[in-house]
């Protein structure tokens, strides 16, 4: 039966999975990884329970495997989320995301005095804390976590 | 010839590179007219109006023999046009040797070194970095003292937003030196500094006193100036604005090396009847500026001054 519930969004053949997204930052991961202007067969679900988060979220993209440096932008905002490969409706791999040291062109400075800000450049930021992810602008140095972190 | 580098931050520069910095500034004090830099051309781009250091900067280039090319008001400029600070660096660094600049904006020097193989000397970007202020501080407080180890520096005034102050602090991060902080409840030091002093093992004491004690127990007392527009409740900025001013007669008791150093300009922190103690030093340490910025300026262009003498 539980088996059954598990399906009951939908099967995948070949692709990926990404569980344990926590649910306010589900639909920042589908921008994230441009799921928006996909071809290919994207289900999302959200607040579904979780004992680890309370409510999750979950993306499930059929017949594609990301690159690791793609997917694992999304730690910038779920850093609990896990990546699991499927081939043939069976999981071949699964990991954690992991996040790089720097993150360019992804998040903004919401200084109004920063540069990044007023030219027209790619943001630049350095992480200075995975637990809780804290990133430093490479050009103003403010820091940025939790909610206050912005996508572009 | 040694490597040509840009200085953005005072973070940029190592221990050895510091002291290395303050050997050359004492040297070029014993030969400010040292024509080293005969051929080189150096740009002073000052997207807001800094007179003092401009001033400072464009004295040391002409005393060490270069010329100098550049703008005080960018309203003269194409930047006032819309031109992008990225092609006003890249149409001046093919003129040039060095750049020196000023933005009103942080992180504008860190991202000029991004668009250009020339390099840069951030002479202050917003409330941000200001490296050659940092220098000749350091360089006041190295001169005075003969070291930098074994002191104890009190910095005095507005330290949450006092650049001066943060920097000043990281740089002698590198020293065995004492600090007091002392400043009111809206402009104590902010906690990452704390954090920063307490990670390092920084002696230091906080205080919204400036006593008598704190001040015979220094060897620099570093001021800075209480602005008015950083108070949210204006009646809280005339009960602390006199605290924090220094007069003549609260020096009585103190240490015979000490020296008072502020960034300049001051408005009423330090009393006039203090400027004729010699023990008054920041008209001197403007004069440091000068030193400081030589010898960061060959640092830049990767000139040894001693070995081109």
């Amino acid at each position: 039966m539980a088996d059954k519930k598990e399906l009951a969004v939908s099967a995948l053949r070949y692709g990926t999975v990404i569980d344990h997204i926590p649910s306010r930052s589900l639909f920042k991961a589908v921008r994230l990884l441009g799921l928006e202007d996909f071809p290919t067969a994207v289900t999302v679900g959200n607040n579904l329970p979780s004992e680890r988060l309370g409510t999750k979220g979950i993306i499930k993209v059929a017949d594609t495997i990301f690159d690791p440096a793609v997917i694992n932008r999304i730690a910038i905002i779920a850093p609990t989320a896990v990546v699991n490969v499927i081939d043939d409706y069976a999981v071949v791999s699964k990991e954690a995301v992991s996040l790089p040291d720097e993150i360019i062109d992804l998040v903004r400075c919401t200084n109004p005095k920063c540069v990044s800000c007023h030219e027209p450049m790619r943001s630049r930021f350095r992480v200075v804390s995975r637990e809780p992810v804290t990133l430093r602008c490479c050009y103003c140095e403010h820091e940025y976590s939790g909610d206050k972190i912005e996508l572009k | 010839m040694m490597k040509k580098q840009s200085i953005v931050s005072i973070d940029n520069l190592s221990k050895q590179e510091i002291l290395s910095l303050l050997e050359d500034a004492a040297w070029f004090e014993q030969h400010p007219n040292h024509k080293i830099l005969d051929g080189k051309v150096i740009a002073t781009l000052f997207f807001e109006p800094s007179t003092r250091t401009r001033l400072s900067f464009e004295t040391a280039v002409n005393r060490l023999g270069g010329r100098i090319i550049g703008f005080s008001d960018p309203a003269a400029t194409s930047t006032s046009k819309g031109e992008t600070l990225k092609d006003t660096i890249k149409m001046v660094s093919n003129y040039v040797d060095l750049i020196v600049m000023r933005h009103y904006l942080e992180g504008a020097a860190q991202y000029a070194t991004e668009v250009t193989d020339v390099p840069i000397i951030n002479a202050g970007d917003g409330a941000h970095q200001h490296p050659s202020q940092t220098m000749l501080d350091l360089y006041s407080i190295y001169k005075t003292q003969g070291r930098l180890d074994d002191i104890t520096v009190t910095m005095v005034g507005d330290l949450k937003y006092g650049r001066t102050v943060h920097s000043l602090l990281q740089a002698l991060s590198h020293f065995r030196v004492k600090f007091n902080f002392v400043a009111c409840d809206e402009l104590r030091m902010p906690r990452e500094f704390i954090t920063f002093c307490k990670e390092n093992h920084i002696d230091f004491t906080e205080s919204t006193d400036f006593s008598e004690e704190v001040i015979n127990n220094s060897d620099i007392i570093y001021m800075t100036r209480v602005q008015r527009e950083r108070f949210a409740d204006l009646a809280e900025y005339d009960r602390v604005k006199d605290l924090y001013t220094l007069h003549n007669a609260m020096l009585d008791g103190s240490r015979e090396n000490v020296r008072i150093l502020h960034p300049l300009p001051r408005v009423n922190e330090i009393n006039v009847d203090v400027d004729d103690n010699p023990k008054a030093y920041y008209f001197q340490q403007a004069k440091n500026g000068l030193f400081a910025r030589q010898a960061m300026i060959c640092k830049c262009l990767g000139i040894n001054p001693k070995q081109n003498n």
